[in-house]
């Protein structure tokens, strides 16, 4: 039953059709996520003892920087998928990640400096966490390189997603670089076996804007991929019969 | 599953696991490079380099900051529970500097065994509470920080 879904899944039509469906429902959760956690982090939450208001920044840098390896993880996942049963719909997944992977990457890239300079007294340094943060970055920046450079598109794909799986041993450093070397950055508050050094009452918008931040990139890979498929397909009758009818 | 898609899968996992351990090996190799800062345990043990920019990092003493009154002067004594490293710099703080605080220094040592700070970068740890919180924890903090 669930293997003849994900079957179905993996043919363009169904695909177009089933998230076509799907993007309402996302959209509506998404925003009523985002408008939750941006009250209750900007306006419910209270100040923190040491950094007073200017922690509130974690609810922009926190989200996005979870999302960026988050990303990370679905893009090997799709290119491991893509590379031994060579489903399209999972190479165009991998594919639309990377820009907005890039992007949330970037934005947690900027927000933490936009942070350490008040707190830390500087705007970038070289410690480990930091670095493995923006390799994160150079590693979508030359995904989507590869991408490009290739014009066999179903080529590219597998190009790209052995690149994608051989950064994957990135994401770990990321994650454990506060733990395993000495950094400026501090070590994990919530990704943890421990109870989340965190108040409950601030922890709760940060969760709730992780969330909002996860459904607001289901939205964006679904709509870019949907154009994907539209392009790949655009010979094909499914297409043809979908824009005869519109007119 | 098909044996061609059993070798590609066979294929990937042997290559990111031939990559994880290669930079396993890079990453245990590079290991001391990596670390951002020296205690004052290594420092005091002769671990940290000499005649060399080197960072210094853990909690400031409390009652041991001296600022001087006629310029940006200031010594305080950093520790991180075991040994203590006396360090002076000039120049503004950030914000989060206080006693008990983490902060890391950027300098060299001198002859006397004192650390000469170019830099002071505060480093903040991973709790975030309100201050009311913040206030019963005091009652049981540890012993370096006196109020």
């Amino acid at each position: 039953m669930i293997m003849r879904f994900i079957h179905k899944l993996g043919s363009p039509p169904y695909f177009y059709q089933f998230s076509g469906r799907l993007l309402p429902w996302l959209s509506g959760i998404c925003l009523i996520l985002f408008a939750y956690g941006l009250y209750g982090g900007l306006v419910l939450a209270p100040t923190d003892y040491q950094q007073g208001d200017s922690f509130r920044i974690i609810y922009i840098h926190v989200p996005a920087a979870w999302l960026s390896l988050f990303v990370y993880m679905v893009m090997a996942f799709s290119g491991a998928v893509a590379l031994i049963w060579r489903i399209k719909i999972t190479e165009i997944i991998l594919i639309n990640s990377a820009h907005i992977g890039a992007a949330f990457t970037f934005l947690a890239l900027i927000t933490g400096s936009i942070w350490g300079k008040p707190m830390w007294g500087t705007w970038w340094v070289w410690d480990a966490r930091l670095t493995s943060e923006l390799l994160l970055l150079f590693l979508y920046l030359g995904i989507i390189a590869l991408y490009s450079a290739i014009d066999d598109k179903r080529k590219a794909a597998r190009a790209v997603a052995i690149l994608a799986l051989v950064g994957v041993v990135n994401i770990p450093i990321i994650h454990y670089s506060v733990e395993w070397w000495s950094t400026l950055h501090q070590g994990p508050t919530v990704t943890k076996f421990d109870k989340p050094s965190i108040d409950t009452r601030m922890l709760i918008p940060l969760l709730v804007m992780a969330f909002a931040y996860k459904f607001l990139y289901a939205i964006v890979v679904l709509l870019r991929a949907r154009n994907d498929v539209l392009w790949r397909e655009r010979r094909s009758q499914w297409v043809t019969a979908l824009f005869d009818g519109s007119k | 599953m098909h044996p061609l898609r059993k070798r590609r899968l066979f294929l990937i996992l042997t290559m990111v696991a031939g990559i994880a351990v290669a930079a396993g090996f890079a990453l245990v190799a590079f290991n001391e490079n990596l670390m951002f800062f020296f205690t004052p345990t290594d420092v005091q043990a002769g671990k940290a380099p000499q005649n060399r920019l080197f960072r210094i990092g853990g909690m400031v003493v409390n009652g041991s900051v001296k600022k001087s009154t006629t310029n940006t002067d200031v010594e305080f004594d950093l520790t991180d529970n075991e040994k203590v490293v006396t360090i002076k710099y000039s120049g503004i703080l950030p914000d989060l500097f206080r006693e008990g605080q983490g902060i890391i220094a950027k300098g060299k040592l001198n002859h006397n065994g004192e650390f000469i700070a170019e830099e002071v970068l505060a480093k903040h740890d991973e709790n975030y509470m309100p201050p009311e919180v913040a206030a019963t924890m005091k009652k049981k903090k540890p012993a370096y920080i006196k109020e």
